[in-house]
């Protein structure tokens, strides 16, 4: 049996030195298995966006044994973990595309990460996947000229440009109105399971709970049994 | 369980050509760098300053050292002899006379041409104003100087109380030239004497002397009277052809006495030229300009270096977590940089190329555009901008994805 895609036995995380040392995660032990959409919930400065960073190889990891797609983060450097990056999908709260850049460049950015494409195939590539998310016949807008939905669609699309293995997301709708919400993240869904892609997806929205396989709940830096 | 990282895709980059990263971290920054015009263009501005000042300082300082040496570099002679207490060519230390002729000993040396350097008043023949002006004395028929025009006026400047004038002075010894061409041969006040000005030659104004004028040796005796005849301040030595230079140098420095040193012409002009290098504060103060135009281009490509990535930080920080190295952004902010020295330096060399031919027009100095400044400049322009980038890669590390989330 193949390792899970990302597999966290006893992770505990603290900021701060010394008298100010505050844990913010303690001893979360996670799986989340191929292709297996998973929710992350919980309140605020329970640890969610701390260990969607972890997860992500955005911070080093402290103490307990993390795995994802194969990398150890446990033991990996720096340079281990800009390599990782590549192979993971982020999408943010707010959109950060580059506004100058049209929806096309901004999607091509994740494949110049990747060796063997020249220019052109990029740019038909990328095509292809702002076609999926509907936005054809947006390709050459710069995002200040596309609604809010349409960004975080654009989002949604570089995020699976790269063919990666994992997708984190981090509040995806909270800067979108319910309906528009609602359809990019079951757009996000759909292309996900197309392609087998697991996602770790941290929400405060009720209203997209129904897209998930399964729901962790986060409450003071540890996992609430279900 | 077996550990099998069927997942893992990580890209290796070292599958493409090396240049390839540096290609795409340009064109992010030029498309970054286009995006806001405004901020581009007080860029490029701001290079433009930086580019025309450290070519106007640079070329300052050239055509002063060159003005500085014109009355010597137009000196055709193969040997000198002048006093080693002498300074500078407006300040010479006299040397007795003897020691002209004193090297037509050796078979080598075919003429000895002593030549009289002193200052004194002119007059300006239109609104009577008094200004100091360099005579030079000395037998124009002998070919030891070279001066434009002046080859037609040796006959006339035998007749008494004649000489010929630098054209190439400052205005302020009045329109001399326009008179002479209008009325032929006129009447000025030099020295609380009268002389006819028979014609115009070409020097050029320097910082010894603003203005020239060229007379017979007898003439320049009547000029400046107060002092012996048996002094002159400067030797020209011609050879015969096929002389060997160096042999008779060292010949002439065996037989004459220590008051006198023995130069070639580069030697001479190399004299008079370290004099205005190291005893006055003229190279120190062109450096200084050009450093500060340095200085003030750095800070402005440097705010404008760090206010893009300051603007961008989560878009930054969203490329570090899509897997761009550090030292990927770090490309992009130096491409920025150079392509600021670029677009600075190309309009800086064309406005400068036409500003030192109204400068020259207006200062009477020898400013122009040569290729080995050209070069100094966008060495120096392209150091600028790479230390403006460097120093803006710092803030970089503010772009920090962990804080993205």
């Amino acid at each position: 049996m193949m390792d899970p895609p990302v597999r966290l036995a006893d992770v505990t995380f603290s900021f701060g030195e010394g008298d100010l040392r505050r844990p913010v995660l303690r001893d979360v032990t996670l799986d989340v298995g191929p292709g297996e959409i998973v929710l992350l919930t919980g309140p605020s400065g329970s640890g969610k966006t701390t260990l969607l960073t972890l997860i992500g190889a955005l911070r080093a990891v402290q103490e307990g044994a993390a795995t994802v797609l194969g990398v150890d983060l446990a033991t990996a450097n720096e340079a281990a973990r800009v390599r990782l990056r590549r192979s993971i999908g982020f999408i943010f709260q707010s959109h950060n595309l580059l506004g100058f850049l049209t929806a096309r460049q901004n999607v091509a950015m994740a494949l110049e990460l990747h060796p063997g494409l020249d220019e052109r195939a990029r740019l038909a590539h990328a095509d292809s996947i702002l076609a999926m998310v509907g936005l054809a016949d947006r390709a050459g807008a710069r995002p200040a000229k596309l609604s809010g939905g349409q960004r975080q669609r654009v989002a949604v699309a570089r995020a699976l440009a790269g063919s990666p293995g994992l997708i984190l997301a981090d509040e995806p709708t909270a800067a979108l109105d319910r309906q528009t919400g609602q359809d990019v993240v079951h757009l996000l869904r759909d292309l996900a399971r197309q392609r087998g892609v697991p996602i770790l997806l941290v929400t405060h929205d009720p209203r997209i709970l129904d897209i998930a396989d399964r729901i962790v709940t986060l409450e003071d830096g540890r996992v609430i049994p279900a | 369980m077996t550990a099998e990282p069927v997942h893992l895709r990580l890209p290796v980059l070292s599958a493409d050509p090396w240049w390839r990263a540096y290609g795409l971290a340009f064109r992010l920054a030029w498309r970054q760098l286009r995006a806001e015009p405004a901020r581009l263009f007080s860029a490029i501005a701001g290079v433009l300053f930086a580019c025309i000042l450290v070519f106007m300082q640079l070329g300052f300082r050239t055509a002063l050292f060159d003005s500085a040496t014109a009355l010597l570099s137009a000196m055709r002679a193969e040997l000198f002899l002048m006093h080693p207490l002498t300074t500078a060519s407006f300040r010479p230390e006299p040397l007795p006379r003897v020691r002209a002729w004193q090297p037509l000993g050796d078979p080598d040396v075919a003429l000895a041409v002593p030549i009289y350097l002193a200052q004194t008043a002119w007059r300006n023949p239109v609104d009577g104003s008094r200004r100091v002006i360099q005579l030079i004395g000395l037998d124009t028929e002998a070919g030891a100087v070279e001066f434009t025009g002046l080859s037609s006026l040796t006959d006339a400047l035998k007749q008494p109380d004649t000489m010929a004038f630098d054209e190439r002075s400052r205005p302020e010894f009045g329109p001399v030239k326009a008179i002479f061409q209008d009325q032929g041969p006129f009447k000025v006040e030099v020295g609380n004497r009268e002389a006819t000005i028979v014609g115009t030659i070409q020097i050029g104004a320097s910082f010894g002397a603003d203005g020239n004028v060229v007379l017979s040796e007898t003439n320049f005796r009547r000029y400046i009277s107060s002092r012996p005849a048996s002094t002159i301040d400067l030797v020209a030595l011609r050879l015969r052809p096929g002389a060997d230079l160096a042999a008779v140098q060292a010949r002439l420095k065996a037989m004459l006495p220590a008051d006198v040193l023995v130069l070639t012409h580069p030697e001479l002009v190399r004299h008079e030229r370290a004099y205005w290098e190291n005893a006055t504060p003229i190279g120190f103060i062109f450096a200084f300009g050009s450093l500060m135009g340095l200085v003030v281009g750095l800070v402005i490509v440097y705010q404008i270096l760090f206010a893009d990535i300051a603007s961008h930080l989560s878009e930054y920080a969203t490329l570090k977590a899509m897997g761009y190295s550090n030292a990927h952004l770090g490309r992009v902010v130096m491409s920025a940089a150079f392509i600021l020295a670029g677009l600075g330096f190309v309009p800086g060399i064309v406005a400068s190329y036409f500003l030192y031919g109204l400068t020259a027009k207006a200062t009477f100095l020898p400013l122009f555009m040569t290729p080995s400044r050209a070069l100094t400049v966008f060495v120096f322009i392209f150091a600028m901008c790479a230390v403006a980038g460097l120093l803006a890669i710092r803030k970089l590390r503010d772009a920090n994805p962990a804080d993205m989330f």
